[in-house]
């Protein structure tokens, strides 16, 4: 007879992904390759001012001078960037659309396909959806209502046009153009995103929300977040990605930046469903991630994520405690089946008095599935009173996959506290067998045995976010028996 | 309801059970006692379908259906229940979602509409009664960091809530100090009923002091060697097993040579 976890093996990795379709939508491509040219290309089509292009343009030759970084333990192909096209959007007819009723039907078709209606969500209210297809923000719902409040949430382009000042202070004040190689080539074609800025004492009262869709062919995507919350502001932010099954790798570098000033707080939570490749690795989204923020005195970034999709993860959501007393969060479940690989973490540099910060990641490994934590907790010398909580937790499912952690402590101050726990499990086929003899199938056993390792970083995002994601997991492992 | 023949059954390629054989009638409560090591456990485990475990040869039916056909969970959903001797834990999993979709799992299987929350803590609440369960173990994840009594009690709780018709116990009684083995009997004895049968595995005859079976079956080395009343479970008391175990030794010899 089978055993259950040979079957679990097999059918995590031969399971197909569900997204897979593509929109017929007129688009806009320029052909293949980078160059000054196509910086200022990119920044024509958007309109910008001048100073936005010397931005891009400091930043493409600082990213001449930079070499790919091979210190994550991910194995990919070399990329060729020339073979990259920078910019796709879908054609404008005339004007933008100026509401939900003059978007391309298509692309309202593709969104109802992942469960995401935008009609509904407008009526629903709720969540406010600033909705990226390709490179372009298409639809920007509930922003009136926002702006009874003061508060800002719209694409990154408007956000140049409207809001120069907000964001020729705070671009790349987290991430600086410099910083590494995929944030500094985001910077220089980066095509579009959402910027939100909370002002003063103000509390925004709905989630804020972006769902990111790669569709164009052979197109790599640079999004490019701002959020910024002033004194005492709170604003939480959900990202849910998803894309269709496409047979060519896709790059993806974003970079997000997060500025908390004094007594703010920023939670911002990322649910990532991206293409993960065939059974064999061919094809599958290339994720190379630059997120980070900066906490003032007594503000607090919780940074929340759940990672199923994607070939490649290369990502390591970060906080740098600046103020004194300020708090960094991280949470994160990361799954990787079939030939997924995912090197992800979290940085949290101290350099406040008092400052805390607390790490959770979930690890779930199946099939040939490699996961990889690596973090960073550095306490500076001024970082008196400094406190972090790391744990770390992996989960294998079958005997193929891996787990890897590599924790960085770098303690300088001799005040600083610092805790650090992990551990590995088996889904153990006696956990299994105690649930079929209750009636439950191998496949929710599976389901509710994950669910329930994951249960401390699910219970940290928004509620409607948290049941999606308990979906999505399921979704996931659905298939693991045979 | 339950018929069990001629059944040979190993794990890892060692012969364990050797051959078998056992009808249990509906309302009956029967107890399979023996030595260590004599398949009394085996026996639970095939009969709940653990994988690990070959049926080499012989049947078991249940109500005239081949029950070493289905899937484990095809078996719990039609009525067999084997409350574990080891229950495992589930970290993360509270016990009242566990239980809720296994009932939800069972009733579905039965033709029975899915019982929603309300209807399932009513339902909760008074079983809980009849095992004496703490509240408190209701949110708690599936079996961690419960005491032995409390892993034991929630067996017979599931139990309760599920409502089997074939009900095996294995050494439920094992680890067990006087008080918390009286609270898991009373459990059991609250939960027996002309519909539902019990099969109980123990190797001490303490257990059956609290729950009063029909008959008394002894396991030796994979064969049932002598079967009675009650009053088979108290001789054993008085004499061990070891009488039992010569016996077996002196009739089979002949026969292996």
């Amino acid at each position: 007879m089978e055993t259950t976890s040979t079957s679990t093996i097999e059918q995590f990795a031969s399971q197909e992904y569900k997204f897979g379709f593509i929109t017929d939508v007129e688009q806009e491509i320029v052909p293949p390759g980078l160059s000054e040219d196509t910086v200022r290309l990119i920044s024509s089509k958007k309109d910008e001012p001048e100073w936005m292009l010397e931005w891009r343009l400091k930043a493409y030759r600082h990213w001449l001078t930079m070499e790919e970084p091979r210190w994550a333990n991910i194995h990919y192909p070399p990329i060729d960037y020339q073979s990259i096209s920078y910019w796709a959007g879908p054609r404008k007819k005339g004007e933008g659309p100026k509401s939900l009723e003059e978007i391309d039907p298509e692309i309202l078709e593709t969104y109802k396909k992942l469960g995401i209606p935008l009609k509904e969500q407008e009526l629903l209210a709720g969540v406010a959806v600033d909705a990226v297809f390709d490179s372009v923000s298409v639809a920007t719902t509930f922003k009136e209502k926002l702006g009874e409040m003061g508060i800002i949430f719209c694409s990154f382009s408007e956000a140049v046009r409207n809001h120069p000042e907000l964001v020729r202070r705070y671009l790349g004040s987290v991430v600086p153009y410099t910083d590494n190689f995929f944030a500094t080539l985001n910077s220089a074609v980066f095509s579009d995103g959402s910027f939100v800025y909370v002002p003063k004492g103000v509390r925004c009262p709905m989630e804020l929300s972006t769902y990111f869709r790669i569709n164009a062919k052979n197109s790599g995507q640079f999004e490019r977040t701002l959020i910024i919350a002033d004194e005492g502001a709170y604003v939480s932010y959900l990202e849910g990605c998803t894309a269709p099954m496409r047979d060519e790798n896709q790059l993806h570098a974003a970079v997000v930046e997060l500025v908390a000033l004094e007594g703010a707080q920023i939670k911002y939570s990322t649910v990532q469903n991206w293409y993960p490749g065939d059974e064999n690795g061919k094809g599958g989204i290339y994720n190379f991630v630059t997120k980070r923020g900066k906490c003032d005195a007594r503000a607090k970034i919780s940074w929340t994520q759940v990672e199923t999709g994607s070939a490649i993860t290369w990502k390591y959501p970060s906080v740098i405690l600046k103020g004194e007393g300020s708090i960094g969060e991280f949470y994160s479940v990361a799954l990787t089946k079939g030939r997924q690989q995912a090197d992800t973490g979290t940085k949290m540099i101290h350099i406040g008095k008092n400052t805390r910060s607390t790490i959770v990641s979930k690890g779930i490994s199946a099939g040939h599935g490699q996961n990889t934590y690596r973090g960073q907790v550095k306490i500076l010398k001024g970082a008196d009173g400094a406190r972090n909580f790391s744990q770390c937790d992996s989960m294998l499912i079958g005997d193929q996959c891996g787990a890897h952690t590599f924790p960085y402590i770098d303690v300088q101050n001799p005040t600083a506290r610092m805790e650090h726990e992990a551990t590995t499990s088996k889904i153990g086929e006696d956990q299994i067998f105690y649930c079929n003899q209750r009636g439950i199938a191998t496949e929710d056993a599976v389901s509710m045995i994950v669910n329930g390792f994951c249960k401390e970083v699910f219970r940290e995002l928004p509620m409607e976010f948290a049941v999606e994601a308990q979906k999505l997991l399921a979704v996931n492992l659905e298939g693991s028996v045979g | 309801m339950l018929k069990i023949k001629n059944l040979h059954a190993s794990v890892d390629g060692n012969e364990i059970l050797r051959g078998v054989d056992l009808e249990i009638e509906k309302g009956e409560v029967h107890a399979i006692m023996g030595p260590n090591g004599s398949g009394k456990s085996t026996l639970a485990r095939v009969l709940a379908g653990e994988e690990s475990y070959q049926v080499t040869a012989g049947e078991v039916q249940l109500d005239g259906r081949d029950l070493l056909e289905m899937d484990p969970e095809d078996r719990a959903r039609e009525g067999v229940f084997m409350a574990f001797q080891y229950p495992v834990e589930i970290p993360g999993v509270s016990n009242t979602y566990f239980l809720k979709a296994a009932l939800n799992a069972v009733r579905k299987h039965r033709g029975l509409p899915e019982m929603d929350a309300m209807e399932f803590l009513t339902l909760v609440r008074q079983k809980m009664k009849l095992v004496q369960m703490d509240d408190s173990l209701l949110n708690r994840p599936v079996n961690e960091g419960f005491s032995g009594g409390e892993k034991k009690r929630n067996e017979i709780f599931h139990m309760a809530v599920l409502e089997p018709r074939m009900a095996i116990l294995d050494e439920t009684d094992s680890g067990l100090d006087i008080d918390a083995l009286r609270i898991v009997a009373e459990g059991v004895n609250n939960l027996r009923g002309p519909e539902r049968s019990f099969l109980l595995i123990t190797h001490y005859q303490r257990l059956l002091n609290y729950i009063v079976p029909d008959f008394v079956h002894v396991l030796v080395d994979g064969r049932i060697v002598r079967s009675g009343g009650r009053e088979l479970a108290l001789e054993l008391e008085e004499k061990g097993y070891a009488w039992l175990e010569r016996e077996v030794a002196e009739t089979t010899q002949p026969v292996g040579a």
